[in-house]
C-alpha cells in the first residue's frame, strides 16, 4: 500500500514538473516573453531592462531553471494590476473558491444520491422518470445560464437573496470563511446550486445506473434471503457497492468544480479565483495568469492523487492485492 | 435463473423471417421506440437547418449596419418597428432584432462546435487506434498522456490555452479541439482493444495487409458505434464551452456573435429588468444542447451492445 | 424416517410465471410436492426446467417479470403466499434458508465476512448483542470445517476459496437454525471432493437437528447419494416424484429414464452412452400436451392431450400416459 502511494507521488511530482515545462514553454516560445512580464505601456529602455534582468538573454534551460527556482520559492511574480507578488494575490482567493466548491459538492452528493438510488430501485415510476429527464436538463444546461436566471428570478423578481458577492465571513481556524453567518449562507446558497447542478445531474445518473447494475446482483437476492429489512438491504449492502464508483467520479470531479468555478464567480462576482483569472486574462495581467495556472495544476495533482488513494482505501480488492498498477 | 439457457428466448430465427430487416432498419426501429427521443431528432434537423439557411430564414441581417437602428433598441418582445417589422422576441442594447441575432448566433455556435468536434474525432481517434493497435509500450505512452490531459477539465484546458494563445476564431477552434481530442481518443482506444482481439484482424494481418489499411478499413468501422455515441454528446459539450468561453469574454472575438456572447451582451440589462436579450439566445442554446444531449442518450441506449437482447 | 405430523413443507399446485415481451413463460406450472420433518428431497431438472424458480417461489425472491400466479405454499401449515412483506421477511434466513448456486456472488464483496454473519443473527433478534452475534458466527464456521474461524471472520470474500465461501455460505444458513433449507445447486461451482465432504455434512446435519432440505440439482449422481425422495421437473411441471430408491431402481417416466440412462456406469464401459435425442423446448413455444413428447421414444396420438397426475404405484407420483414401469433403468 505505502509502495503504491509513494508511486502515485513521484508520478505527482512528475505530471506537476511536465506541466510547469508546458505553462513556460506556452508563455515563453508562443507568446512573447518579454510581453509576457512587462506591462505594455513600457517603452524600448525598460524592456531592455527587463530582458537582461529576467535572463531573458540567457538560453532557455537557465531560464526554466530560473523559473523553476523561483516558483519554489513562492515567486511568480508581480502582478501589473495589484502590484503584489502574484502568487499572493491567487492564495489570498483560495479559501473563497474552495468554499464555493465545496458546498458544491455536498449539494451534489446530498440531493445527487438520494434521487439517483430511488430512481435505480423504482425506474418505472413517474417520479423515477421525471427524475431522469431533469437530470438531462441538469447538464445540458449552460451553467452561466442558469446563473443568471437564478439571479433573475430568486434576486431580482422574488428579492428572497442577494444576487452577487460573498457574505459575512468569520475566521474558522485562520481562514475566513461565510457559510457559519446567516448573510454568507444566503450569499453562498445560490452560487454553490449553479455550481452543483452539472454534478447533480451527473451524481444522480451515476448512481441510478449503478444502483440498477447492483440491485440484479446475487449478493443483494442472498442478503434478502437472509431476511434483512430493506432499509438495510439499500442502505449498507446496494450503498457501500456504489459509493466507489460514485466518490471516485466525485473525486475527481472536485477538480472540475474548482475549474468551473470560473464561470460561477463570474456570474455572481465572487471573489474567489476564477474571477481572478477571468479579469486577469481580459487585463492581460500575465503574472497572474501564469501564477493561477501553476496554482491549479499543482491542486489538481493533489486531488487526482489524494482520489487515487481513497479508492483504494475504499475498495478492499484493490488495497489488499497490492496492485501492480 | 442463471445459465445458457434456451428456455426464455425464442427459437433462434435464423434469419428466415427477418431477412428482409438490414442492419441500419433495425437501428432506426430501435431509435424510434423513445418517441421523446425521435422528436427530439427532428428538432435536431430542424435547428440545424435553419442554422445552414441562416441568411434565408432570418427577417433581417442584425449585422448590416444599414438595417440596425438604435432607436429600436431594448424593445420589448412583440413590439414593432418603425418599418411594421415585428420583433416577435424584442432587441437588444443596439436595435438588432433578436430573432435575427439569435438564428445567426445559432449558425455560430453550431459551426464552431460541430467542426471543433469533427476535428478533435479525427486526432481523437487516429491516436486512439493507433495506440490501441500497436499495444505494448506505444499504448501505454500514448495513454499516460490522454489520462494525464483527462484529469483536467475541458475549461480549464481550453482557458489554458487561450491565455497563452490569445483571441481569435481559429484559436478558439484549436482550443477546443485539444481540450477535446483526449476523450474521443479514450473511447475509441477502447473499443479498439476489443476489437483488435478479434480473429477478423488476425486474418487481415495473416494477409499482409499494411497497417494503415488494417487500422482505417477494417478496425475502425467496427469502432464506430460507441463513437458516434460520444461525438454527440460532445458536440454539445463543445458547444456549451464555447458558449461559457464566449460569455466570459475570452472566447469567440465580437465579429463573430455566437449566442455566448449575446447572452453575455444581455447580463448587463437584466438586473434593469430588460430580461428578453439574455433570456431568449439563452433557450435557443438550451434547446439546442438538450435535444443533442437526448439524440446521444438514445443512441447510446440503442447501440450499446450490453443492453441488447 | 420423518415425523408422521404436518410436513415442514407443502407446496400444492404453485404457478410462476414470467411476463417478458416475446410472451408468458409458464416456468413453474402446477408443482406439488412435502418435505417432512429432517427429511431431504432432491429436486432434479436440467437448466431451465424451472427448478431454481421453484425455490425461489417458495421464498418469494422471484423478480419481474416473474410472479407467482397460483397455488399454495404451505410452512407449517401457513400458506406463504398470503404472507405480508414482513412476515416473509421474518422466515427468510431465519426458519427458512436458502444457499445459493455461486459462491463468487452470494456474499456481498466489499463487506467483510462477520459483518455479513452478524447481520443475519440481529435480522431476526434485534436483541443478540455484537459480541454473541460473532460467538455464534464462529461456531458456525466451526461446524461447517473453516479452520481458524476468529481471523476468517474478519475477511473479506475475495480472500476465500470458491469452496470455502460456500461453506460461509451454509454457515450463514444455518446460523438461525431454520426448519427448512433450500439449497439451489450448492455445489455445482466446486470440485467433485469438496462436494462430496459438503453433501456428507448436510446429510449429517438434517439427521441430528431435523432440519428439512430441498436440494436443487441437475446432477443425479449428488442426489443418489444423498436424498431420501426425489421430485424430476422438466418444462415448469414434475413429471415424477417419489422415494429415492423406487425412482432410481425403477423409473416410470420416460424422461427420468433417459437422465439415468444416460449417466456413465461400470455397465456401460465401452459402449456409446445414450443421450436424450432433441433439446429442451423454449417455455415461451411449448408444444401442445406433453412437454417430453418430441423426445419420448414412446410418444404417440395420447400424447397430444396433457397427461394428468397418476399414480400407478403406491408412494409414486407420474405425469404421463405410458409409464415405463418395471424395465428397470435401460431405456434402449
Amino acid at each position: 500500500m505505502t509502495v503504491f502511494i509513494i508511486r502515485r507521488f513521484m508520478q505527482s511530482v512528475i505530471v506537476v514538473l511536465v506541466m510547469s515545462f508546458i505553462v513556460f514553454a506556452g508563455v515563453n516560445i508562443v507568446g512573447d516573453p518579454v510581453e509576457m512580464m512587462v506591462s505594455d505601456e513600457a517603452d524600448q529602455a525598460e524592456r531592455e531592462k527587463v530582458i537582461k534582468s529576467m535572463g531573458l538573454d540567457k538560453p532557455w534551460y537557465v531560464q526554466y531553471g530560473r523559473f523553476i527556482a523561483g516558483a519554489v520559492e513562492g515567486n511568480l511574480g508581480k502582478s501589473f494590476v495589484y502590484g503584489e507578488p502574484a502568487l499572493q494575490i491567487i492564495v489570498h482567493r483560495i479559501p473563497a473558491t474552495f468554499e464555493l466548491a465545496l458546498a458544491a459538492l455536498f449539494l451534489a452528493v446530498a440531493i445527487g444520491i438520494p434521487f439517483g438510488v430511488y430512481a435505480g430501485l423504482k425506474p418505472d415510476t413517474a417520479a423515477s422518470k421525471t427524475i431522469m429527464a431533469g437530470s438531462i436538463l441538469g447538464f445540458s444546461l449552460p451553467t452561466f445560464w442558469v446563473g443568471l436566471m437564478f439571479i433573475m428570478i430568486f434576486a431580482v423578481i422574488l428579492g428572497w437573496l442577494p444576487s452577487t458577492g460573498r457574505g459575512d465571513t468569520v475566521p474558522l481556524m485562520g481562514i475566513d470563511v461565510s457559510f457559519l453567518t446567516m448573510d454568507g449562507l444566503a450569499h453562498l446558497f445560490l452560487p454553490a446550486l449553479n455550481l452543483a447542478l452539472f454534478k447533480i445531474s451527473m451524481v444522480i445518473r451515476l448512481a441510478r445506473a449503478g444502483t440498477r447494475e447492483v440491485v440484479h446482483q446475487d449478493y443483494i437476492k442472498f442478503a434478502r434471503a437472509k431476511g434483512l429489512t430493506n432499509r438495510r438491504v439499500v442502505l449498507v449492502h446496494l450503498m457501500k457497492n456504489i459509493m466507489i464508483p460514485v466518490v471516485t467520479v466525485l473525486g475527481l470531479e472536485f477538480g472540475g468544480l474548482i475549474a468551473f468555478s470560473v464561470v460561477t464567480e463570474s456570474v455572481f462576482a465572487w471573489p474567489g479565483m476564477g474571477k481572478l483569472i477571468i479579469d486577469s486574462i481580459q487585463s492581460l495581467d500575465r503574472p497572474v495568469i501564469v501564477a493561477y495556472l501553476m496554482i491549479i495544476v499543482l491542486i489538481f495533482v493533489v486531488i487526482n492523487l489524494v482520489v487515487d488513494v481513497m479508492y483504494s482505501i475504499l475498495d478492499p480488492r484493490v488495497r489488499l492485492s497490492d496492485v501492480k498498477s | 435463473m442463471s445459465g445458457e439457457t434456451t428456455s426464455l428466448t425464442p427459437a433462434a430465427g435464423d434469419g428466415d423471417a427477418a431477412a428482409v430487416e438490414t442492419p441500419f432498419r433495425r437501428f432506426c426501429r430501435d431509435y424510434a421506440e423513445s418517441r421523446i427521443a425521435t422528436g427530439a431528432f427532428f428538432l435536431l434537423v430542424a435547428i440545424v437547418l435553419v442554422a445552414l439557411f441562416a441568411p434565408w430564414i432570418a427577417p433581417t441581417d442584425p449585422y448590416d449596419l444599414a438595417q440596425v437602428s438604435i432607436l429600436d433598441a431594448k424593445m420589448a418582445p412583440g413590439t414593432e418597428s418603425l418599418d411594421g417589422l415585428t420583433f416577435w422576441l424584442g432587441t437588444d442594447g443596439a436595435g438588432r432584432d433578436l430573432v435575427s441575432a439569435i438564428i445567426y448566433g445559432l449558425r455560430i455556435s453550431l459551426g464552431v462546435g460541430v467542426m471543433s468536434g469533427v476535428v478533435a474525432l479525427c486526432i481523437g481517434a487516429t491516436v486512439g487506434l493507433t495506440a490501441a493497435y500497436f499495444g505494448g509500450r506505444v499504448d501505454a505512452f500514448i495513454m499516460r498522456i490522454v489520462d494525464i490531459q483527462l484529469s483536467f477539465p475541458a475549461i480549464l484546458i481550453a482557458l489554458i490555452l487561450l491565455a497563452i494563445l490569445g483571441k481569435g476564431v481559429d484559436k478558439i477552434i484549436i482550443a477546443l479541439v485539444i481540450a477535446q481530442w483526449a476523450y474521443y481518443a479514450r473511447t475509441v482506444r477502447g473499443s479498439a482493444l476489443v476489437e483488435r482481439n478479434k480473429e477478423y484482424i488476425e486474418a487481415a494481418q495473416c494477409l499482409a495487409l499494411g497497417h494503415n489499411r488494417i487500422v482505417f478499413r477494417h478496425l475502425f468501422p467496427n469502432c464506430l458505434p460507441p463513437l458516434i455515441v460520444v461525438g454527440t454528446i460532445q458536440t454539445a459539450h463543445a458547444i456549451s464551452l464555447e458558449a461559457t468561453l464566449s460569455f466570459l469574454g475570452v472566447g469567440l472575438p465580437i465579429s463573430e456573435p455566437s449566442l455566448g456572447l449575446l447572452i453575455s451582451n444581455g447580463f448587463d440589462f437584466m438586473l434593469s429588468g430588460y430580461y428578453w436579450i439574455s433570456f431568449f439566445p439563452g433557450v435557443a442554446l438550451l434547446v439546442t444542447i438538450v435535444v443533442i444531449n437526448l439524440v446521444g442518450d438514445q443512441l447510446r441506449d440503442v447501440l450499446n451492445p450490453r443492453l441488447q437482447k | 424416517m420423518a415425523d408422521s405430523t404436518e410436513p415442514t413443507l407443502r407446496v400444492e399446485n404453485l404457478e410462476t410465471h414470467f411476463f417478458t415481451k416475446d410472451g408468458v413463460a409458464k416456468a413453474v406450472d402446477g408443482v406439488s410436492f412435502a418435505v417432512n420433518r429432517g427429511e431431504i428431497m432432491g429436486l432434479v431438472g436440467e437448466s431451465g426446467s424451472g427448478k431454481s424458480v421453484t425455490g425461489f417461489s417458495v421464498l418469494g425472491l422471484v423478480d419481474p417479470p416473474g410472479r407467482v400466479v397460483g397455488g399454495r405454499v404451505l410452512y407449517q401449515g401457513t400458506d406463504l403466499l398470503t404472507l405480508d412483506p414482513e412476515g416473509m421477511r421474518k422466515l427468510r434466513g431465519n426458519r427458512i434458508a436458502m444457499i445459493f448456486q455461486d459462491p463468487m456472488m452470494t456474499l456481498n464483496p466489499v463487506l467483510r465476512i462477520d459483518t455479513q454473519m452478524i447481520e443475519t443473527v440481529r435480522a431476526h433478534d434485534a436483541s443478540v448483542s455484537k459480541d454473541d452475534a460473532r460467538a455464534r458466527a464462529r461456531d458456525a464456521l466451526g461446524q461447517v470445517g473453516i479452520p481458524s474461524p476468529d481471523e476468517r471472520l474478519k475477511a473479506y470474500p475475495h480472500q476465500f476459496s470458491g469452496g470455502m465461501r460456500q461453506r460461509v455460505a451454509i454457515a450463514i444458513a444455518l446460523l438461525n437454525k431454520p426448519d427448512l433449507i433450500i439449497a439451489d445447486e450448492p455445489t455445482t461451482a466446486l470440485d467433485v471432493t469438496i462436494q462430496g465432504q459438503i453433501l456428507y455434512e448436510a446429510q449429517k446435519l438434517c439427521r441430528e437437528t431435523g432440519t428439512a432440505l430441498i436440494w436443487i440439482t441437475h446432477d443425479l449422481a449428488v442426489i443418489a447419494g444423498l436424498a431420501d425422495s426425489i421430485s424430476v421437473m422438466y418444462a415448469g411441471r414434475i413429471v415424477e416424484q417419489g422415494s429415492l430408491s423406487d425412482v432410481l431402481d425403477r423409473p416410470a417416466h420416460p424422461y427420468t429414464c433417459g437422465l439415468l440412462g444416460s449417466v456413465p456406469g461400470h455397465n456401460t464401459r465401452g459402449k456409446r452412452l445414450y443421450q436424450i435425442p432433441g433439446m429442451t423446448p423454449s417455455l415461451l413455444k411449448l408444444p401442445k400436451g406433453c412437454a417430453f413428447k418430441e423426445r419420448c421414444p414412446h410418444a404417440d396420438a395420447a400424447c397430444e392431450a396433457a397427461p394428468d397426475i397418476t399414480t400407478p404405484v403406491p408412494g409414486r407420483v407420474l405425469r404421463c400416459v405410458h409409464p415405463q414401469l418395471g424395465t428397470g433403468s435401460e431405456v434402449r
